[in-house]
């Protein structure tokens, strides 16, 4: 009854017999009831049948995941489909799989999908493969069919355990074929007995990363063992901050444990009085995991919208999150031919290299070191949607040796020496709203109060500082955050800034107001109807727009978003270009200096 | 050290539910008095021990489960010492609808579907967790461990997140909620397993002995109360018989069975090879019958 876990993905084409293999083991390890096989007839496929919608279509688009267990064993198997979508869904499916099942038709020999779907396996770190030869019973049982695969296989440079199988006929499934004499190796089912758990070996220095602290009595720290193990009395310390502790007490509800391994979860109580919160890594004193901000990864894009380069993310790493902006990719990696191609940015199932950072420094270890501590999901922060995976290569060197400077005469310094409050007064909205009109009457207002301003125009800054880049949404997002973080250097300086940029994306504008302090942006919304726009058209760029000579102009070919709850709403349409700067002035003089 | 299958689905399970705690405002556990409840209430208390869990139970009646199940429901929460929140369907309270008379769709629609929903949305939850397995219905082979619900807690295949290694994304907006199914990779067997191995708390409903039954429709009824009255050619009559699955008593199969103990009935599972939802009969609504009503919002 104590049986061991093996976690595998199976991976093939269409065409290959997978859901007939997987029938198959579920019928051979009584795993499937009675009922359920009157269900499928004589088609063991039809055990691993799908949803509704894809039985209509005749094809699988999810990971499924399927189990069966022998005297010794349970497996989970993540069932990935073999076309649409495949590497969403394979990465998936391989992210917490310690074995791979290739299947190839021994008729139709190694594919490029055989290539594709071993390659993503490796990337994901699982560490046993299995290639199953099916169909033999298509070849007449054929030794010779089944080595030339094997040795195709082989070129591909990595240590494999290939079975010759039918698994209609269920050959060298569960009981050894007496039509393949000739195979001497083990049955699918022994090899899977016999195969080490990929998960629960205790090698490596302790780390847990620390998902909820308990406060009954004495403070339990609550997380998942991922690598090594820990011993009552084990000094630890807590990263990021590095603090030293004392592990006092390993519990599992009631019980006390007198150690904690890998894939445990547990509760850990220090003999100290610790500052520790979720998002922290408990971590061996002698061996802690790195911190950095800036990382290199290899980034799989899961969603629809592409990758836009400069725009945020929502980042989770074990129990830590972030914000993440990635660079542009430096290059894509082309699954068939492992290729690396240039990138501009990610498509759905695209996988490419990039370097980002992070808005606070992460815990973390190289994926291929730790795979809890080295894989994230990004998450798109409007739709809330898991839209990327990424695997940490490594650390940027400069964000583990550059700290930021401590600088003596600090922002607050130079705001008080101006008497003012450095804010970014942000105007957006459509071309020819009159975003630029106001923004320069409300420096003029505030320069005769004896303000120190300064005027980023969204036509002047694209003529200097942003003339490399054009209009695609990845370069818009660029163009904003280059002028976030130039008004941020100002704002440091103690200026007022007013920036005046068109700005469709709510995403980006969210980003800018990040950047700065709490209360620091102030959003102007110069509202006013796209025909009222159109028809001021004051640079004739609507005309060319609908003339379809200005591809993503804003309104036309491109959409804007606009802002939900901006600190201040203009509307041109109804006021003067002066009454409409006057309510501007008034809400920076009115609020209160700083101290 | 090897870690042994119940020891690994057990801290995986746990693992969840903290992260269900620290992802979300306002979470609740699903509580049945079933035996994939007792195995998650269970859970729980492993998991946030010595404090209790950080979520109240929701049980949504539909006032036709067995006597036994309420009975033990009362004592499970008290002895976790957890709040237990009760929700009955109003409407369908004022309507008498009941399985006998309205039928299992309807029934489980008003009481069970729309009564979840009426609870969740009154007390705001915005994660609730439940015992579902995988293992249950081909349909919940690709269902999520976070299981996204739109406004309105329509469950939509497309909208459902990748979920990669032990990294689960709970973020929503406001209406939208989660269900989560820490017990997603466990089979009924290793529940089994798991009651025997840690001496959980089951229904008494699930082992052998005699009670008052009558045959209908070619299935075992157990007569729990006098609601349920013998038809013309109908007779009660004690038999010995336990439970697969458990749910209102006039739509839980019973099958014959002297398996009296958890090793008993685990034997008698091996060689038995019919599915638990065999005894279930609002699955027999037509094939596919599952997958429709998640989308409705069914648990």
């Amino acid at each position: 009854m104590e049986k061991t876990l093996l976690r595998l993905i199976t991976c093939g084409s269409v065409d290959d017999g997978k859901s007939t293999l997987l029938g198959r083991l579920l019928f051979e390890t009584g795993s499937a009831f009675d009922d359920e096989l009157a269900l499928c007839g004589a088609d063991l496929s039809r055990l691993v049948d799908g949803l509704e919608a894809e039985r209509e279509q005749g094809i699988t688009i999810d990971v499924a995941y399927r189990f069966f267990a022998t005297e010794t064993r349970k497996f989970i198997v993540a069932d990935a489909p073999g076309h649409e979508q495949y590497t969403r869904n394979l990465v998936t499916g391989a992210s917490t799989a310690e074995l791979a099942l290739v299947l190839v038709d021994a008729a139709r020999g190694i594919l490029t999908q055989t290539r594709r779907h071993s390659y993503l396996c490796r990337l994901l770190g699982v560490s046993s493969f299995v290639l199953l030869v099916n169909k033999m019973d298509s070849v007449g049982f054929d030794q010779a069919v089944f080595d030339r695969i094997v040795a195709d296989y082989a070129a591909l440079g990595e240590s494999f355990t290939a079975i010759p199988v039918s698994a209609l006929t269920g050959d060298n499934v569960a009981a050894r074929s007496p039509a393949m004499a000739w195979y001497e190796g083990p049955t699918l089912l022994e090899h899977l007995e016999s195969v080490a758990p990929g998960e629960g070996s205790n090698g490596g220095p302790f780390e847990m990363p620390v998902q909820w602290v308990g406060r009954q009595d004495k403070r339990g720290f609550a997380g998942m063992v991922v690598q090594g193990s820990v011993r009552p009395g084990d000094r630890v310390r807590v990263m990021p901050a590095g603090t030293r502790a004392t592990v006092s007490r390993i519990a599992l509800g009631e019980d006390e444990l007198e150690a904690a391994v890998p894939g445990q979860s547990v509760m850990l109580s220090f003999a100290e009085e610790v500052d520790c919160s979720r998002g922290d890594v408990i971590a061996s004193a002698a061996y802690p995991p790195e911190v950095a901000d800036q990382f290199e990864a290899v980034i799989v894009w899961m969603a629809e919208e592409e990758l836009v380069a400069g725009r945020q993310y929502g980042l989770k790493l074990a129990a830590q999150s972030a914000l993440a902006t990635i660079h542009t990719p430096k290059y894509e990696i082309d699954v068939d031919t492992l290729e690396q191609v240039p990138a501009h940015g990610l498509q759905l199932n695209g996988i490419g290299v990039a370097n980002l950072w992070t808005d606070r420094p992460l815990v973390f270890e190289a994926y291929e070191d730790n795979r809890d501590l080295g894989g994230f999901i990004l998450i798109d922060r409007v739709t809330n949607e898991t839209v990327g995976a990424g695997l940490i290569r490594h650390a940027l060197r400069r964000s583990q040796n550059l700290h930021a400077q401590a600088l003596e005469v600090t922002p607050e310094a130079r705001a008080a020496m101006k008497g003012q409050k450095p804010r970014l007064l942000w105007f957006t909205g459509l071309s020819g709203a009159g975003k630029s009109t106001v923004a320069n009457l409300v420096e003029k207002k505030l320069h005769l109060a004896g303000r120190h301003t300064f005027l980023l125009d969204g036509d002047n800054v694209r003529l200097g500082l942003n003339r490399d880049l054009g209009f695609s949404d990845a370069d818009r997002a660029e163009n904003i955050r280059r002028v976030g973080e130039t008004a941020r250097l100002m704002l440091d300086a103690g200026l007022i800034v007013l920036a005046a940029f068109i700005s469709p994306f709510r995403a980006e504008r969210r980003m800018v107001r990040e950047m700065l302090g709490e209360g620091e942006f102030v959003e102007v919304f110069v509202d006013v109807p796209l025909a009222v726009a159109e028809e001021r058209d004051p640079k004739g760029l609507y005309a060319k727009a609908r003339d379809g000579r200005i591809p993503n102009f804003t309104g036309i070919g491109s959409p804007y978003e606009a802002p939900e709850a901006p600190e201040i709403r203009i509307d041109t349409d109804a006021m003067s270009p002066e009454d409409a700067a006057e309510s501007v002035v008034r809400y920076i003089l009115q609020e209160p200096s700083p101290r | 050290m090897t870690l042994t299958h119940l020891q690994r689905l057990e801290a995986e399970a746990i693992h969840i539910m903290r992260e269900t705690a620290a992802e979300f405002e306002r979470p609740v556990m699903l509580y049945s008095a079933g035996k994939d409840s007792s195995v998650l209430l269970h859970l729980a208390r492993l998991a946030f021990a010595p404090a209790r869990p950080p979520f109240p139970l929701l049980h949504v009646d539909t006032m036709w489960k067995f006597r036994a199940m309420y009975e033990l429901r009362d004592r499970a929460a008290a002895e976790a010492g957890m709040e237990l929140i009760v929700h009955r369907n109003p409407e369908a309270e004022e309507r008498g609808i009941n399985p006998l008379d309205h039928g299992s769709a309807l029934h489980t629609q008003m009481w069970k579907t729309d009564g979840l929903k009426q609870a969740l949305d009154r007390h705001g939850f915005d994660a609730a967790i439940g015992g579902a397995r995988r293992d249950e219905e081909r349909v919940r082979a690709k269902e999520r461990v976070f299981s996204f619900r739109s406004a309105g807690h329509r469950w939509d295949p497309k909208r459902q997140r990748p979920e990669l290694w032990r990294l689960y994304n709970g973020r929503k907006a406001k209406g939208e909620s989660f269900r989560i199914f820490p017990l997603s990779n466990w089979t009924e067997l290793d529940v089994w397993q798991y009651v025997l191995a840690k001496g959980v708390e089951v229904s008494e409903l699930y082992f052998a002995a005699p009670r008052p039954t009558l045959e209908r429709d070619g299935t075992l009824l157990m007569v729990d109360d006098e609601r349920l009255k013998p038809g013309p050619g109908e007779e009660v009559r004690e038999r010995w018989v336990r439970f697969r699955t458990l749910g209102c008593y006039p739509l839980s199969g019973a099958i014959e069975s002297r398996a009296a103990t958890v090793p008993e009935l685990i034997e008698e599972m091996r060689t038995g090879r019919q599915s638990e939802r065999q005894g279930r009969l609002i699955d027999r609504d037509g094939t596919a019958s599952m997958e429709r009503k998640k989308r409705e919002g069914y648990f």
